[in-house]
């Protein structure tokens, strides 16, 4: 059964912020799909080459060259942003103080 | 019959014939729209001034007697995962309130360049997480045949609109049955594409190796018209596979069908099984052959689904992040009476964005597939059910090795009452049991629906294929609806 410790763990690596009462609520029902799930170890898979993708296309990359956004598209892209300064997206700080 | 009412290629012959024009045909779907969805709920956004405007573009080239394509002028619904431009795309989800999309996703391209006219966005299981349409932030669907219960999800909103005559066609998505149970629920067509035939460009991500765009329709010939338009390699989306169609036409005699005995075990209810059963008898009668098969995985595909699929949902939600777009606390502040409000730092624009605009099940899903991928788990947990999705794909390819089609049911149960599978989020998931393997092994599969007396709900069953096969499971279902018509 998985503690509110770990859900405020997993919470912390999903970046979700979650009440007292979600927590719990949580880990009670990510405790039994993680039993329903874990009936997968009953399957020997020894030596079995697990499947990424199920088209087994390889490769397929194009070569890295800068192609021109439609400005019309570009001007719609940075309309959704939520805060900007000119074309520059703004995002509080990563390190340091917050000057706000 | 009212020009809603018609298939595409009815509606087509009668827009040539003049014995309507566009206009009226998208005034038809307007018209049942609102009449009916206020009850329904089966659209988010409706596009009517659009709608009417592409009507006119269509209608003057009928006036020049120039030739028009199968869907030009055709009245379609999207699911509201897929982008399209300049129009509201939700997700049915709080964190994309107000979102308008910047670009078109590739079928959407392909639709409008073949004159389809795009009537709306439809409601789902908020990012495509559910098999109700319950998940849904917006607004509840119900089932055109029962009010009081679901039309089915991920994709409700689309298999209920064509079911309701709301519109002609429209498209959904599947990545553990998402058009082929709601389709089942509605009692319409839908395709599950091979994994890789049609573009995921412009698609919302839930799960990125097993999402697939397809059709509803109210015929399997309309369904692959649908699928003819939209599929396609696409140098968007390097997972799209280039293939020719094959060319075969398909006789009925020559033809073998498989029935995984799994899937008729106990827990499928018993109505279902005997109008699953009746339609096998049909194949019988129009001399296909029939033989049981095993496919003795089966059990573990939903376990191998719900590890697989919420791990990649945890990969593609990160993006929801309160920064480029979306609902956010840099836009409003999310308040909660007991913490301080600090939504200027950076994690908790993250973390009180997320936690506040994402319901319930999506975060749910997040934190299984941060859980399973996670390091001291990834091995028991991710690693494990990667492995066994290659060992189910044996299991697929040797059973068609002796079979070309398998016919199984949709759904273990008939279209369920609103809030009976919501308290325990496994009871919603059990009822992806026969619909995920499709995903799993990235096969196609069609929803095709049974009969269906007055005051009956629903039921259908699915038939699937080899990849890429398509046309051979469009030449069953044409077959089956020329049979029982």
């Amino acid at each position: 059964m998985l503690t509110t410790v770990e859900i405020e763990h997993l919470a912390n690596l999903a970046k979700l912020e979650l009440s007292e009462q979600e927590k719990e609520r949580y880990a009670k029902e990510l405790s039994g799909i993680l039993e329903f799930v874990g009936q997968l170890q009953e399957l020997d898979t020894t030596g079995v080459e697990p499947t990424a993708h199920v088209t087994g296309l390889m490769g397929g990359e194009r070569s890295d060259v800068v192609k021109e956004c439609n400005p019309k598209t570009r001007a719609r892209l940075l309309h959704a942003v939520p805060r900007k300064a000119g074309d520059l997206v703004e995002v509080p700080a990563v390190f340091g103080e917050n000057r706000n | 019959m009212l020009p809603n009412e018609l298939t595409i290629l009815a509606a087509h012959d009668r827009l040539v014939a003049k014995q309507f024009s566009c206009r009226e045909l998208v005034d038809s779907c307007l018209s049942a729209i609102e009449k009916k969805d206020g009850e329904l709920g089966a659209f988010l956004s409706v596009f009517a001034d659009q709608a009417r405007a592409d009507a006119l573009r269509v209608d003057e080239k009928l006036e020049e007697r120039e030739r028009i394509g199968l869907l030009e002028g055709i009245p379609i619904a999207i699911k509201d995962v897929i982008l399209t431009q300049d129009q509201p795309v939700t997700a049915a989800s709080k964190i994309l309130h107000g979102y308008e999309a910047a670009y078109d996703a590739t079928v959407m391209t392909k639709l409008r360049h073949a004159g389809a006219i795009v009537l709306g966005k439809t409601n789902c299981d908020e990012f495509a997480m559910g098999a109700s349409t319950e998940n849904s932030a917006y607004k509840i669907t119900k089932n055109p045949w029962d009010p009081e219960r679901v039309p089915g999800g991920s994709s409700g909103g689309s298999a209920a609109a064509v079911a309701s005559g709301e519109c002609i066609a429209a498209l959904g998505s599947d990545t553990g049955g998402s058009i082929r149970q709601p389709a089942g629920f509605c009692g319409v067509v839908g395709l599950k594409p091979t994994y890789g035939a049609v573009s995921r460009s412009g698609l919302i991500a839930m799960a990125s190796s097993f999402d697939q765009i397809g059709p509803f329709g109210k015929t399997v010939e309309d369904v692959e018209l649908l699928f003819n338009a939209i599929r396609g390699k696409d140098l968007h989306d390097a997972t799209t596979v280039q293939y020719e169609l094959p060319v075969t036409s398909y006789e009925l005699p020559h033809l073998r069908i498989g029935i995984p005995k799994e899937y008729f075990s106990q827990g499928l209810d018993p109505e279902v099984a005997t109008t699953v059963r009746s339609a096998i008898k049909t194949y019988e009668d129009l001399g296909v052959e029939i033989e049981e098969v095993s496919l003795p995985l089966s059990k573990y595909a939903l376990a191998v689904y719900y590890v697989l699929m919420p791990s990649e949902v945890s990969a593609n939600l990160a993006r929801f992040d309160g920064i480029r777009y979306g609902a956010s606390t840099l836009r409003n502040r999310v308040t909660d009476g007991s913490n301080p409000v600090t939504e200027n730092e950076l994690s908790s624009v993250y973390t009180k964005t997320r936690g506040h605009y994402f319901g319930a099940e999506v975060r749910r899903r997040i934190m299984l597939g941060v859980y399973a991928l996670s390091s001291g788990y990834y091995n028991a947990y991710y690693k494990k059910a990667q492995q066994v999705r290659t060992l189910l794909r044996r299991d697929f390819a040797r059973v068609f090795e002796q079979v070309d089609a398998l016919l199984a049911p949709i759904s273990p149960t008939l279209p369920f009452r609103f809030a009976e599978k919501t308290e325990d989020p496994l009871e919603m998931y059990l009822a992806d049991v026969f619909t995920v393997s499709a995903n799993v092994v990235g096969i196609p599969g069609l929803a095709v629906p049974c009969p269906r007396k007055e005051g009956e709900l629903p039921i259908g069953f699915q038939l699937m294929g080899r990849p890429f096969e398509e046309e051979l499971l469009f030449a069953l279902g044409r077959a089956y609806e020329h049979f029982e018509a």
